[in-house]
């Protein structure tokens, strides 16, 4: 097989892949996109400023369990977020939500925890918890520093 | 016979139908709310459809010139390198997370770190190809500063880890 060929083989494999992880996370995205559509009209925003906008530790809370509760592609998140943001929830409340979406897995923990051993998968998704916290604070405290 | 056939549709197309039935209820029930979400459906996917194209590119590359086998072979270094390479492998590496949980049982039976493991964990999280949409909504500045805290979180967590464990 000569070097083009390989290379041809090898192109044609990445593109396949990247063809099938963008058609895989389609009907999530539909449905995050359709439900944080709904969401946005039928809850009114009165609704967030009485759950998030009540302080430091209960925004990052919720926006913590909402975001460690949820799973699928980040892309999803970074939707859903960027929506919640416009709608005037808190950028704290926001970015701990997308910390703990991509970083705590209550979803794959069971498989997780058959792979690496229980101890493992309790512990990391523990500190990865409480890590929101100061990932969430420390982000916006420095962002608010630079602009 | 019914039971495997709905095994086998994934957790996303429930969604999907959940979502829809409720859309079908709203229709019904509030028209007006029926379509307005409809509307802003429609303009959240004319601001993310172009940028998939983008996404889609990233993909592609990042699938070409990085392979499976040549992140396992760093991960395996040893001193500071190896931890750079978990910061660098967990950003890079692609696919949905449960493809790679086989692959770290065979590192960590190979003597890999839980540390490491958590590490290159945490920073999968930070998806290069996907900026492009994080852009639509976050500032730059935003992106970066929570990619910088994450990657320092990623090895403190990782050193507590190798503590505990």
């Amino acid at each position: 097989m000569t070097m083009f060929s390989i290379k041809k083989t090898k192109l044609k494999k990445s593109f396949q892949k990247a063809a099938r992880g963008i058609v895989n996370i389609i009907p999530l995205l539909i449905g995050v996109v359709l439900l944080t559509s709904l969401i946005s009209k039928a809850i009114p925003i009165s609704f967030y400023n009485s759950v998030l906008g009540k302080g430091f530790f209960r925004d990052v809370f919720w926006g913590n369990i909402l975001g460690s509760i949820a799973a699928g592609n980040p892309v999803t998140s970074y939707i859903l977020g960027g929506e919640i943001l416009n709608q005037g929830v808190s950028l704290l409340a926001v970015t701990a939500f997308l910390v703990a979406w991509v970083t705590v897995g209550v979803a794959q923990l069971p498989f997780e925890a058959k792979v690496l051993g229980s101890k493992f998968a309790i512990i990391r998704n523990l500190l990865s918890f409480v890590f929101v916290f100061l990932v969430a604070f420390l982000t916006v405290a420095l962002v608010n520093l630079i602009c | 016979m019914l039971k495997e056939k709905l095994k086998k549709i994934s957790f996303d197309r429930y969604f999907l139908a959940l979502v829809i039935i409720l859309y079908i209820y709203f229709w019904f029930t509030n028209p007006g709310i029926f379509q307005e979400s409809l509307k802003f459906a429609f303009s959240i996917s004319l601001k993310v459809i172009p940028v998939f194209i983008l996404v889609f590119v990233l993909m592609v590359l990042v699938n070409y010139f990085v392979s499976r086998d040549y992140l396992v072979k760093q991960l395996g270094r040893r001193g500071y390198r190896k931890w750079v390479f978990a910061v660098v492998a967990g950003i890079i590496s692609s696919g949905p997370i449960y493809i790679w949980y086989p692959l770290l049982g065979e590192l960590k039976e190979k003597g890999a770190s839980y540390g490491l493991i958590a590490c290159f964990l945490y920073n999968r999280s930070l998806k290069i190809p996907l900026i492009p949409i994080f852009l639509l909504y976050f500032s730059l500045e935003f992106i970066i500063t929570l990619g910088l805290v994450m990657i320092v979180a990623s090895l403190v967590q990782a050193q507590i880890i190798e503590k505990i464990i």
